[in-house]
């Protein structure tokens, strides 16, 4: 058993889109996208639904191939590179995690390990290790022996955050970290895909609630009909006009007072 | 894990010691009473009816039994349902018609003096008609289960169900077109009895049963990915198409393999891996190998049950009217299970 090779240098920024294009048969998802992020950056991408982000998340994980431009991640091209080599790098957690099969939560998470291990996935003292770190970060020792389907939502999505570090990536993915979540949970997964990037990932979360991403986001990165329409500081990007004319609703503008974090409310009009 | 290793190593053993159980206690039962102390010690007729007919008819079930609930299980990773079956998804339907053209084409040559008819309908022939039957069958009902892009087990189910009607149709036409005396022989081989093969016969269907089951075995950790979906396989580094073509290949291998010896046993492989499965949990890499022992063990006993059950008529009996017994109420008790929440998501 031999220590882990030494870490090489990866490229930065680490994911990187070039003029991407995608589209589903005739309907086109992303148009001429360039986006980059780096390591130890925590990047929202926000849009309104259907704007391209979920796609832009499986142009980087190569799960898609752009039609047009070019995808980068750790230097690879995604999507023609063997999947293990790509899955050693880069981790998905994805939006709605399917639980056909009851697994416990130690073995799901195990399966994190998969891209490391060899043909019948024999654990070794490097994936036990990665796993009880994962549990231990994630708040999931006490439910190590568990099997998922008697998990509650919050648990099972940390039980997939879970498995996404045991992978040791050095990307992670985020699709939607917190839908479906209660407040206390949101903000755990909020919390949770910060401390990866202020550990040195580079994190890039698809997310739709404009003030988890203002006051978590390092970056957010608009799309609108498969389109970037606006990068930057969440501040900066999220001004009462631009979500106005993005999401196409009014909303309220304002500033926690303790943080400087941008707060976006919807004007709901009230009927009497 | 080592408790992981510790149920391997329990399920396997008790898988053996099931297998050996069965064996024994079918060899011990048939039409015939004999003494198993007797024929060891060499006395006719007892030695030559316990080892030239019941334990080789014992072995040949447990061959069977063990390629379809193998296939089984796979096919159930594949889909994500633990609805698939070899037998409801059509597979066994489409090695059922491939082995029954090669045995028509036999029918049709046989008349010819090259002798080709008798080579063609011999083992290793209808054996590769009935494999490539189950691959086509298998690739056409997980084409065919798509919507979108996107596979969705219901779909291939239902594709499946309507396959097996339309290869049951074929095979009506079929036996209508050969001789009388080719058709009764197609009949008795699909109906799914265990019946006393040539010692080649089996010995080919043996060798491609193990091949395939090992092949599973050794993917085992790869289907526990393709439970997880696609998307998900994939970005945990599983070359997804590549290993669905291979799980493919030997789920139907196993599959043509057991038609070509016993034609239609049904729903061993729906019963098997879910009762296995309660018992050893979701990791294939011992619900395969536990499941393929105990598939055999089961179809042993199910064919001694036929062979019982079906004294007083004086009839042959066939080991897949008892599993179809016992499967069809099975496989609704499951759909019932299914839509009451557990099952798929």
């Amino acid at each position: 058993m031999t220590a882990p090779a030494p870490e090489p240098r990866w490229p930065d920024p680490i994911v990187e889109a070039r003029g991407a294009s995608f589209a589903y048969g005739a309907a086109p998802a992303l148009r001429d996208v360039s986006f980059s992020a780096r390591a130890g950056e925590f990047v929202g991408l926000l849009g309104p639904n259907g704007a391209g982000k979920s796609t832009l998340v499986r142009l980087v994980a190569g799960l898609l191939a752009p039609a047009a431009g070019t995808v980068r991640l750790a230097g690879l091209d995604p999507f023609a590179a063997p999947r293990r080599t790509v899955a050693r790098v880069c981790a998905l957690v994805p939006q709605e995690p399917r639980i056909a099969w009851p697994f416990t939560v130690r073995e799901a998470v195990m399966m994190g390990r998969a891209p490391r291990q060899g043909l019948l996935a024999m654990p070794s003292r490097f994936d036990r290790g990665a796993v009880e770190g994962a549990l231990a970060a994630c708040d999931l020792v006490h439910l190590a022996d568990r099997r998922l389907d008697a998990l509650s939502g919050g648990e099972r999505r940390r039980v997939f955050f879970a498995r996404a570090l045991a992978q040791e990536p050095r990307v992670l993915l985020l699709d939607e970290p917190t839908a479906f979540l209660d407040l206390g949970h949101q903000v755990a997964a909020m919390h949770m895909a910060t401390v990866a990037a202020r550990g040195g990932l580079c994190v890039v979360a698809v997310l739709h609630d404009l003030n988890l991403a203002a006051a978590a986001c390092d970056r957010v990165v608009v799309l609108s009909g498969g389109r970037v329409v606006a990068e930057g500081a969440p501040a900066a990007v999220l001004t009462a006009d631009r979500v106005r004319e993005v999401w196409g609703v009014p909303v309220w503008r304002g500033e926690n007072g303790a943080t400087g974090a941008a707060v976006v409310l919807p004007a709901l009009e009230r009927t009497p | 894990m080592s408790s992981r290793r510790m149920r391997l190593g329990l399920a396997l053993a008790a898988g053996l010691l099931a297998v050996l159980g069965a064996v024994a206690a079918s060899s011990s039962v048939g039409a015939q009473p004999i003494s198993i102390s007797a024929a060891l010690a060499g006395v006719e007729p007892d030695r030559s009816i316990l080892l030239g007919l019941r334990v080789p008819r014992a072995l040949l079930a447990a061959v069977v039994g063990c390629g379809l609930a193998a296939a089984g299980t796979a096919l159930q990773a594949l889909l994500r349902n633990p609805l698939a079956e070899p037998f409801v998804l059509g597979v066994s339907g489409g090695a059922a018609l491939g082995g029954s053209l090669v045995l028509l084409a036999a029918a049709s040559l046989g008349g010819l003096p090259t002798g080709a008819g008798a080579v063609l309908g011999g083992a290793p022939p209808v054996a590769a008609g009935a494999v490539a039957g189950a691959l086509l069958a298998t690739v056409l009902v997980f084409g065919l289960g798509r919507i979108g892009d996107r596979l969705v087990p219901e779909a291939a189910l239902l594709v499946g169900i309507v396959f097996n009607s339309f290869v049951a149709g074929v095979i009506t036409l079929l036996k209508m077109l050969v001789p009388p005396e080719q058709a009764s022989r197609l009949t008795y081989w699909l109906v799914g009895a265990i019946g006393y093969e040539s010692g080649a016969t089996a010995a080919l269907g043996a060798t491609l049963v193990a091949l395939a089951v090992g092949a599973l075995v050794a993917l085992s950790a790869r289907l526990n990915l393709l439970t997880l979906g696609d998307e998900e396989a994939a970005s945990l580094g599983l070359d997804v198409r590549r290993v669905r073509a291979l799980v493919f290949f030997a789920a139907s291998a196993a599959t043509g393999a057991a038609v070509a010896l016993a034609g239609m046993v049904g729903f061993v492989g729906l019963i098997v891996p879910h009762i296995v499965r309660r018992v050893v949990g979701p990791d294939h890499r011992v619900l395969v190998p536990a499941a393929a022992l105990f598939g055999a063990a089961f179809l042993v006993l199910a064919d001694a049950l036929a062979r019982l059950a079906f004294r007083p008529l004086g009839t042959e009996p066939p080991v897949g009217a008892v599993t179809a017994f016992l499967g069809g109420p099975f496989f609704l008790w499951q759909l019932r299970r299914a839509r009451g929440g557990e099952g798929s998501a």
